[in-house]
């Protein structure tokens, strides 16, 4: 997971690993493919998605593939991130 | 894409109060689902489109049965297939809602055909969202009318057969011939790309209705991994191997320039004052006879009961139509039989000085009882305090309530003398107004002339009325 916060000189994405179900239809369509499914297991039961922390470009697609409300969020850059 | 961020729509809820437990930011929906897509899309839609607190959600039977719980819209939850009927009554009671029926398969295209038809031949204004998963999701994946030749599903275990169940109904095609629709499109949320022309259908859906040009379906290719028993991800192959290819994407009907944009007629009154303007005329209560009755027979719930053919369902609806002219607001449902005479009929009428939020009458203050049966099954039920008339001609036993007020009226024999029983429904409403003085003499006349078909009946209920009223007065 990201750490920055204030300005962001680069896009990430923020999985919520307790919210994911799994589906990895973020992993599937990342263009990017920065998004990977993590060896631990959330309170649902399931691997969750992760975002390697790196290479994300803002896009936007995994936000629109996930379909849990608030899993994801996607930071673009220059987004101001608390 | 203007946004910085691309978090949760605020119009969602904060949090999901579906589940008893911690866990107050997930939807019921199984991993991969394409509900949840939708749902986003739809959200961020009426965000963007600044109609959060414009839309009214009809939430169907089906998986999506639970929408209420998560989008932060005015939510009906309908019965199974209704939800094109519902959204025409609730548009044109409020046109200047965006009412969205959001409907699966099974739900429009199987128990709802018939709704769904009639809605989009009237073209009315509303947007229906229709999600194709070519399956029964919420009730363990039986074959839906969208299912696919060979499809497995627990009742076509074998794979769905033409011979024995038909074809697969491809919706959009079927309702783009019809004169009434504005736009049908078909879409899909296979790919991202594919998601983002989801994403634009769905706006320009809005937007029509925003624009009142009318009638506008998007149907959506959806998945469901949990229904198909394939994971997530392989569900994408099988959507673009046969559903789709099945399912041509693309816009069927598309005739928003020949209907132009109209003006909302309620429009400036919500801008001006949003949250009262659409709150009563003023000038109601002015109207309101200025002789009010006593305070524990204003604003009654009434329950008028008797054999069908006694006049109890007109005897309401005078009661109604007279309340209406006097500048209350009024409900009356009829019940009854299939019978036209002899069967039981009863009607319930609400008159009230304030906006009447349920016409539904289970528990009334008063009764108007015309026989025993309606005695027997309708006096347990009045208020504490209530007040009970009864014909005393043809119901030969005393109330058993001692809480309530009761009055007994020989009806039938009244109107016998007037020279027809029949009017016994009348002298009936005669007490009841001159017991209470809720409604002024003159107004019921007013309301006779309205309600009375054959005018030479007129003056015979005048009569009838005339004698109820002095019982009625005589009962103060």
């Amino acid at each position: 997971m990201a750490k920055e916060t204030g300005v962001l000189k680069e896009a990430c994405v923020v999985i919520d690993a307790e919210e994911c179900k799994a589906c990895y239809l973020c992993v599937h369509h990342c263009p990017q493919q920065v998004i990977e499914v993590s060896e631990g297991i959330n309170r649902k039961g399931f691997h969750p998605a992760r975002y390697k922390g790196t290479g994300c470009t803002g896009c936007g697609i995994c936000f629109y593939a996930c379909p849990e409300p608030s899993a994801i969020t996607v930071y673009r850059k220059g987004a101001v991130k608390q | 894409m203007a946004s910085k961020i691309l978090k949760k729509p605020d119009s969602f809820f904060e949090s999901f109060s579906r589940r008893s437990g911690p866990d107050k930011v997930s939807t019921h929906y199984c991993p991969g689902c394409g509900h949840g897509v939708l749902h986003k899309l739809i959200a961020e839609a009426a965000d963007d489109l600044g109609i959060q607190d414009r839309c009214v959600f009809i939430n169907p039977v089906g998986c999506s049965v639970f929408a209420y719980f998560y989008l932060d819209f005015g939510n009906i939850q309908v019965a199974h297939g209704r939800a094109p009927a519902v959204a025409t009554a609730v548009k044109r009671v409020h046109p200047h809602a965006i009412v969205i029926s959001y409907q699966g398969d099974g739900d429009l295209a199987a128990i709802g055909g018939n709704n769904i038809l009639q809605a989009a031949n009237r073209g009315e204004n509303i947007t229906v969202f229709f999600v194709n998963n070519a399956i029964y999701g919420m009730t363990g994946g039986q074959l839906a009318p969208t299912s696919l030749i060979g499809q497995r599903t627990a009742t076509t275990p074998r794979g769905r057969s033409a011979e024995n169940d038909g074809y697969p109904m491809r919706v959009c095609e079927l309702l783009a011939t019809l004169e009434g629709p504005t736009y049908i499109e078909r879409t899909s949320l296979r790919t991202p790309k594919l998601t983002q022309k989801t994403r634009k259908a769905i706006r320009k859906a809005l937007q029509y209705q925003m624009e009142n040009r009318g009638f506008s379906l998007v149907e959506i290719l959806s998945p469901c991994p949990t229904g198909w028993k394939v994971d997530p991800v392989k569900s994408l192959d099988w959507m673009e191997q046969q559903l789709e290819a099945y399912f041509q994407l693309g816009v069927f009907k598309d005739v928003g320039d020949e209907r132009p944009a109209k003006a909302d007629p309620e429009r400036d009154l919500w801008s001006a004052n949003y949250g009262t303007a659409i709150d009563l005329p003023t000038d109601l209560d002015a109207k309101l006879p200025e002789a009010s009755p006593a305070p524990k027979y204003r604003n009654p719930s009434l329950k008028i009961a008797g054999f069908g053919g006694q006049g109890v369902l007109l005897l309401g609806y005078t009661l109604a139509e007279a309340g209406m002219l006097s500048g209350y607001h009024v409900t009356w449902i009829p019940s009854y039989g299939p019978e036209m005479r002899g069967g039981t009929a009863n009607c319930q009428v609400g008159i009230s000085e304030e906006r009447i939020g349920s016409p539904i009458v289970s528990n009334p203050s008063v009764l108007i009882a015309t026989n025993l049966p309606s005695m027997d099954r309708f006096e347990p039920e009045i208020r504490e305090g209530g007040l009970l008339l009864y014909d005393r001609s043809l119901i030969d036993r005393k109330p058993n309530r001692t809480d309530i007020e009761s009055i007994a009226i020989p009806a039938t024999s009244v109107a016998d003398e007037l020279g027809n029983s029949r009017a016994a429904n009348m002298v009936m409403l005669g007490a009841y107004i001159g017991k209470t003085g809720l409604l002024s003499r003159e107004s019921v006349m007013e309301a006779l002339d309205l309600v009375i078909k054959r005018k030479n009946l007129i003056d015979l209920n005048i009569k009838a009325i005339d004698k109820g009223i002095e019982y009625g007065r005589g009962a103060r």
